[in-house]
């Protein structure tokens, strides 16, 4: 699936919710379900510093494709970090470097990308961009 | 609208709150389709109908640049002005008015004592003393300050109730401490520290002390003259007044020996090239076009709590404190942050292992404002050793009904987060 039909069927299913507390409901079960990164890869280096919540991120490159994993210690911001994982993972540098990520607009959730809500969101999106663009130029050279 | 003869009477029954929520506009907003529940009153407080009249009456009726204009206008603005000092200097009991310095918040206030008495005051080897409740506007002026001139920080420590050890206070008053600068109410904690206790100890040492009244001018009476506090500083927007006014009130003597903070217009008496003179208080302290319409707002929030009577206001909010520590401890696993035996109006909580940031964001969608976060003291939560908490902040206009909504709320959102 493209990235942008996952990020179609991700909005699809949030339009089946009639209020905020279901959403939220939903939002906090995906972040139970992440697939947890390895306790090995929860480094400093790894860790994306937001004021109030903290992220961490680690990606592989496998067959020409970037995997992604991912935790936070906040449950909402982790179910959101579980979406944008499985939007963009399993997808190759260049899709992911051109990708753009419109979902969490759509589910009514834009505040947490916003810059002064430092919640680790939009540096993790960011992240993984570098990670994309890091591999591509690898692949060019 | 109140008037001095409309003093509300010491129990909060239907008709008071009902009177008191009219004034301000704001409390009948809904959010998200629900009616909003503000509990981030430490953050900011609301704003009454009477000083946002008064600072529209400025613009459309008489704005004008004070103190330097011939004309009507501007002497009727310079008026304005100065009354709203002598509002402040009333409220706080100030021996004069020119004690009284107008700047653009709490923050300034102390970065101006911070830079003028530690130009004239502090050398190598000195030290000044802060507490370990410190908000970061009365930690960062001061290390600021400390390294340029070589001297040291030094923290008063706590206890685990969030209160400050007193007697570990008064062995580090020794002769290189050349400022005491104390937070009179913890704004993530709540507690009430003994500020006179604190001034008469450091007096006794003859070292001056700052107060951070930015979370007490709102809720406790303070004459500035029965505390013997040598600086005080305090924002409007927390009492009811507008953003981007503060005071700074400085003992007479203090404000004469220090030297400007800021060079500009107002703050001068003659300017060459050579040298420039300095003009008297407060003046010398004000440079620039001052915040004029923010100073009368702030005067007539001054009214506007005269008016209810701050004894009212302290009473009120000492019982919806008390009724909701009662209805937030009936919530399994809930964590109270600081349980000093003297508190203002703010609670800090966590609860369980959860996020304060989760239980605030479903607070929030819920119609509930509340703060999370370390609120600008992140050496105080490195000390309970936590990310941050989840805080309610009460004023005078809350309501019984409104904390059975956050009991509710946290509820739901423990429930959701389980």
């Amino acid at each position: 699936m493209t990235i942008n039909k996952k990020q179609d069927q991700i909005t699809e299913d949030f339009e089946l919710f009639d209020d905020w507390m279901e959403k939220y409901e939903y939002i906090i079960q995906l972040g139970k379900e992440l697939p947890l990164i390895d306790e090995q890869y929860k480094t400093e280096d790894n860790l994306i510093r937001g004021c109030q919540s903290r992220v961490w991120l680690h990606a592989d490159y496998k067959d020409g494709k970037l995997f992604f994993t991912g935790d936070s210690d906040a449950l909402i911001t982790k179910g959101l970090v579980s979406m944008v994982v499985q939007v963009l993972s399993g997808h190759t540098p260049k899709e992911i470097a051109d990708a753009e990520i419109y979902f969490i607009d759509a589910i009514g959730l834009r505040s947490h990308l916003s810059p002064t809500r430092s919640n680790g969101l939009l540096s993790m999106l960011k992240q993984m961009k570098m990670y994309a663009i890091a591999y591509l130029s690898k692949a060019l050279q | 609208m109140f008037n001095d003869n409309d003093i509300i009477t010491n129990t909060a029954n239907n008709t008071d709150l009902e009177k008191i929520r009219s004034e301000f506009p704001i409390l009948q907003t809904k959010v998200y389709g629900q009616p909003l529940v503000y509990l981030d009153n430490a953050a900011t407080t609301q704003k009454p109908k009477i000083v946002l009249k008064a600072m529209d009456d400025y613009y459309k009726e008489y704005n004008s640049n004070v103190h330097r204009g011939v004309h009507y206008l501007s002497q009727k603005a310079t008026d304005a002005f100065e009354v709203a000092r002598r509002k402040v200097q009333a409220y706080i009991n100030a021996t004069h008015e020119h004690e009284v310095i107008f700047t653009k918040g709490t923050t300034e206030s102390i970065n101006l004592v911070a830079s003028s008495f530690g130009r004239r005051f502090v050398k190598a080897g000195d030290s000044i003393i802060i507490s370990a409740m410190e908000h970061h506007s009365n930690i960062v002026p001061w290390q600021l300050m400390c390294e340029e001139r070589g001297a040291t920080l030094k923290v008063i420590p706590i206890n685990d109730k969030g209160e400050l050890l007193m007697d570990r206070f008064e062995q580090m008053l020794d002769e290189t401490v050349k400022l005491v600068a104390v937070t009179y109410v913890s704004n993530t904690l709540g507690t009430v520290n003994p500020v006179k206790e604190i001034i008469d100890k450091a007096h006794a040492q003859n070292i001056p002390v700052l107060i951070d009244a930015a979370q007490a001018i709102q809720h406790i009476g303070i004459d500035v003259q029965f505390l013997n506090v040598d600086f005080l500083a305090f924002s409007g927007h927390k009492m009811y007044g507008p953003t981007a006014v503060g005071i700074l009130y400085g003992k007479e003597k203090w404000l004469n020996e220090m030297p400007p903070y800021q060079g500009g217009g107002e703050m001068i008496k003659t300017v060459s090239f050579e040298k420039s003179t300095y003009n008297v208080l407060p003046f010398k302290f004000e440079a620039g076009t001052p915040n004029v319409t923010e100073a009368i707002g702030l005067g007539a929030a001054i009214d506007f709590i005269n008016a209810t009577g701050l004894d009212y206001v302290r009473e009120r909010e000492q019982q919806l404190i008390r009724y909701a520590v009662n209805g937030l401890q009936t919530i399994d696993e809930l964590r109270l942050i600081g349980e000093a035996r003297e508190r203002a109006a703010s609670i800090s909580f966590l609860v369980g292992n959860f996020h304060p940031f989760d239980v605030g964001e479903l607070l929030d969608k819920q119609g509930i404002a509340v703060r999370t976060g370390h609120h600008c003291t992140e050496p105080l939560m490195n000390i309970f050793k936590i990310p941050g908490t989840v805080r309610a902040s009460f004023a005078f206009y809350n309501t019984e009904e409104e904390i059975d909504k956050l009991v509710k709320g946290v509820k739901k959102a423990a429930m959701l987060l389980g």
